[in-house]
This record gives structure tokens, sequence and C-alpha cells, in this order.
């Protein structure tokens, strides 16, 4: 049994390195074939930043009068705090407002002079709310909209902010459709050129196999080193295929952070290091041994 | 030790002609240790029979029994078995293109399980019979017909098998070469193999004197034990 696998091993070792040329050009297809699924991996990571940061950016605020107290105004921020949709609530007092507002049109003296023109902090007490989940704060509008404090409350800027939600909502929504559908199409591409590659390069040796089978070996005897042939390919291909994406991902890394300062690919390459590895060798090596052992049946059945 | 019973093979037409007959219920018997040569024409039936017994084919109709077994009721998972107590000959020879003399030779031992150390011990000494041994590391491709075809031989006998069946052995190749690889087969039997030799070469069969079974359209004409090239 052992020498059997032992021999298997060695007769595929031999068959791979006496055809190296085809070898290597089904490496090279093998090649392409886990890059594509390395993108899609590390796409997925990669879409999930770009869209929690956009869900970051996106936020509705409760504006209350100008009479409400400070104590009724917690008393609320507590009960809104207790919504499950609501991730963090953050207050900002009326001063707070005003020093924001100074900070960020200080260079504005029309803006500036018409402050003063006041003569009173004109800015209101708000809440500044954000959900898990863009699709979640028309819920939370509501619920303030209607609640038992909506008499603190001046107004939520939730159907002033809706468009842009709805355009987010709209966008990330398009990513994950989009996502999907590549996905498949792309997987589907992968899965038939691994085989189409490997059906070829076992082409080449039908005639072997039925010869194999003529003079006595069994089915595993025979197929066995192609399987092997198909696992080294696999492997190579991986390794090859490894170095690419460290490559890439390393060099890219700046520039890519340059576009999307919250994307670093090498660091999503570092922290899905051994997830990405096991993608890569179970495309390489199992589409290779997979594709063998069905491209070899055919050539079984004498 | 080999019976064929009643067998008959017709290839269906792909065209609307008509099917071919390529063997019409044939039977005969071949018991212990023989030499039987299988003569024809082309188209006689003489391959279709080989690849019967080897059960490369399946009969349309009769059967053929392999010490007691029927061949084509065999498991496909214990047809190797049964291959490996026949070593064939091919007219074209069927070596493996990607292997090297020695490994054509020793694959038929590694694929019964032999050891290694037998391997190393035997096959120099196939080579030895067959003349080949300085041929060892030579690939297929770097072979002459004649040549090619000892590798064959040398393939087909390594594992001591019960019967050699050689297709038209010497098919391909000029005189010198044809008497050459008749003599490996009747030493082969000499040493107590049973031989079946499917050939249309008069000369080689009259310069034998043993048995002849002579096809002619799929059925035995004539079946003698010393027999002559007569159609």
């Amino acid at each position: 049994m052992f020498s059997s696998f032992k021999r298997i091993i060695k007769t595929g070792w031999r068959s791979f390195s006496r055809n190296i040329g085809l070898s290597i050009a089904t490496i090279l297809i093998m090649v392409m074939v886990i890059s594509l699924a390395t993108l899609l991996f590390l796409l997925n990571p990669a879409s999930k930043i770009l869209i929690s940061s956009l869900q970051e950016k996106v936020d509705i605020s409760v504006y209350f009068r100008e009479d409400a107290l400070l104590g009724d105004i917690q008393e609320v921020e507590l009960e809104i705090s207790r919504i499950p949709e609501v991730k963090n609530i953050e207050y900002v007092s009326r001063e707070q407002a005003l020093e924001k507002f100074i900070e960020k049109h200080k260079e504005d003296p029309v803006l500036m002079e018409s402050l003063t023109e006041i003569g009173y902090n004109p800015f209101l007490a708000s809440l500044n709310i954000k959900a898990w989940q863009i699709s979640q704060y028309e819920q939370v509008a509501n619920f303030l909209e209607t609640g038992p404090f909506k008499n603190l409350i001046d107004k939520v800027d939730y159907h002033q902010r809706k468009p842009v939600i709805e355009k987010v909502f709209s966008i990330i929504s398009g990513i994950n459709k989009v996502g999907i559908f590549f996905s498949i199409i792309f997987g589907a591409i992968a899965i038939l050129i691994a085989f189409n590659a490997i059906k070829i390069a076992i082409y080449n040796s039908s005639e072997e196999i039925s010869i194999m089978r003529l003079v006595g070996a069994s089915n595993s005897f025979a197929r066995g080193p192609f399987l092997i042939q198909g696992a080294i390919v696999g492997f190579i291909a991986t390794l090859i295929t490894l170095i690419i994406t460290f490559g890439i991902c390393y060099g890219f890394d700046s520039k890519i952070r340059a576009i999307a300062p919250e994307l670093s690919i090498f660091g999503l390459f570092l922290s899905n290091f051994w997830a990405l590895i096991l993608i890569q060798l179970a495309t390489g090596i199992g589409l290779g041994v997979f594709s063998s052992f069905i491209a070899v049946r055919k050539y079984l059945r004498i | 030790m080999l019976s064929i019973q009643n067998i008959s093979k017709i290839y269906p037409s792909h065209s609307s002609g008509k099917p071919t007959v390529a063997l019409d219920n044939v039977s005969f018997k071949i018991d212990g240790k023989e030499f039987v040569s299988i003569v024809g024409k082309s188209g006689a039936g003489k391959t279709t029979l080989l690849k019967l017994i080897l059960a490369e084919e399946k009969p349309t109709q009769g059967q053929i029994f392999f010490d007691g077994q029927d061949v084509h009721k065999i498991k496909k998972t214990q047809l190797s078995q049964l291959r490996q107590r026949i070593g064939t000959v091919f007219q074209d020879y069927k070596l493996f293109p990607s292997k090297t003399t020695y490994e054509n030779i020793a694959y038929v031992m590694e694929v019964m399980g032999v050891a290694e150390k037998e391997i190393q011990r035997d096959v120099p000494q196939v080579l030895e019979l067959v003349g080949l041994i300085d041929r060892a590391d030579n690939f297929p491709n770097e072979l002459s017909g004649g040549e090619k075809q000892r590798v064959t031989i040398a393939r087909a006998f390594i594992h001591r098998p019960d019967v050699i069946l050689a297709d038209e052995p010497t098919g391909n190749l000029d005189p010198y070469h044809t008497l050459d690889i008749i003599q490996l087969l009747v030493k082969i039997y000499e040493l107590g193999t049973t031989v079946i030799l499917s050939t249309h070469d008069k000369g080689i069969i009259n310069s034998l004197g043993k048995r002849v079974i002579t096809l002619d359209q799929g059925k035995i004409i004539r079946d003698e034990k010393r027999g002559r090239f007569i159609l």
C-alpha cells in the first residue's frame, strides 16, 4: 500500500518534470485562476471597510428647543440609547455647537460678522445619532418624532438628510449586488478555465492511460500520478500567486491609501494571511486534483 | 485454461450501411502451455478476437473463460488482476512515450506491487534476454521499430504471465527483425508461457510448425495441431 503510494508520487513527479513545457503552461493558467480567487477573497473585506466608512459618515441629529433642560435632554438620550437600532449617541450642547461653528467658519468674515450682529448663541443643543444600518434611520426618526418627548424636540433632520442617506444606501446595496454577481461569474470562469487547462493536459496522455489499463493497472494506480501532477501544479501555482499577491499588496498599499485612507490592502493581506493561503491552496490544489480526477475518468473506461 | 465459446462480435454501422461482422460464432480451447497462431487476411477478425480476450471490448454474443472465469463478467475493479495474468504485445507497440525502456518494463511490475529490489534484479535480466541492456535509459522515440517491439515483448513477459497475446507483432518490421521477434516469442513459450500469436505472415507460420487457427470473414475455417498457412 505504502510502496504503491510512493510509486504513484514518484511517477506523478516524473511526468510533471518530463512534460515541463505543458506543466509550466498549466501552472500559468492556474496562477490566473488562483489570482482571480484571491481577488474575490480580498474584495470582500475591502468592500466591507469601504461600506463601513461610508456608513460612518451618515448620522441624524435631533435638535432640542431652546428651553429644554439638560436633565430632560439626558433623559431623552437614555431613552434613545435603549433603542436596539441605535449604535452611538453624542450630545452636543449649545456652546459646543457654537464653538464648532466658529472653528469651522473662522476664515469667513461674513458669517462671523452675522454671528456677532445676532448678539446671542443661535445654536440648539442636539443629539447626533448613528444607527447600525442605514435602513434603520427612518425607524429612529419616527420614534423621535412621535415619542413621548416630542414636545422637547425642535426638529429631527432626517427628512432633510433623507436623499443623501438613501443615496448612500443604494450605493452600498449596489456594491453588494455587483460583488455577488461578479463573485459568481468569476468563480465559474475560474473553475472552467482550470478544468479545461487540466483536461487538455490530460488529453495529451489519454493514450498512455489506456495502455496503463491494458497492462493491468488498477484505476487508482493509473489515476494516482495525474492527481499528484494536478496537486503539484496547484501547489506551485499557489506559491507563485502568493508571492505576486504579497508584491501587489505591499507595492500598491500607499497608493490605494492615498485614494481611500481607511483601506490598507497590505494590512488586509497580513490580517487574512492564513485564510488567504488556505483559499489559494484549496483553489490551486483542490481544482488541480478535482479537474484531474474528472478528466482522467473518461480514459479509464477501457 | 482459455475457452472461447460461440463468440460473435458485430460492429453497428455508423452510416445507414450494413453492420460489420468481425467474428461469427467462434469457439476453441487452449489447454495448458501452447503456442497458437491465429492467421487470416486483414479484417478476418484476429485483432478483435485478441481484444475480446483482453476484455478491451465486449462480445455481441458468447463467452470467454480464463481459468473458468468469464472475462466479461469480471467486475471492473478485478479486471486489472486478470490483465496482470496476460502479457500483451501490440502491433503499434503502445509504449509509454515519457518513460525510458527500463521504466516501461518496470511499470508492469510496479502495477503488481513487486518490491523495488526484485524489479531492479529482473528488469536488467529481461533486457539482456531481448538484447536491449544498452538501451535501458532511452525513450521510445530514440528506438528503432525492432527495438520498440522487443521492449513490448519484454514488458509483456517481465511478470511471467500465463498467456502472451501478440497482435501482429511483426507487422511493422523488416524480415530480419521479424525473425528476431518470432525467435523471442518461441523462447518465451519454451520457458513455459502460452503464446497466442496473430499474424498474416505466411513464412512465420510455416516455419513454426505449431497449432494454427485460421480465420476467414470472422469464422474459423481450420484448426490444426501442426498447421500451415493455407488461405
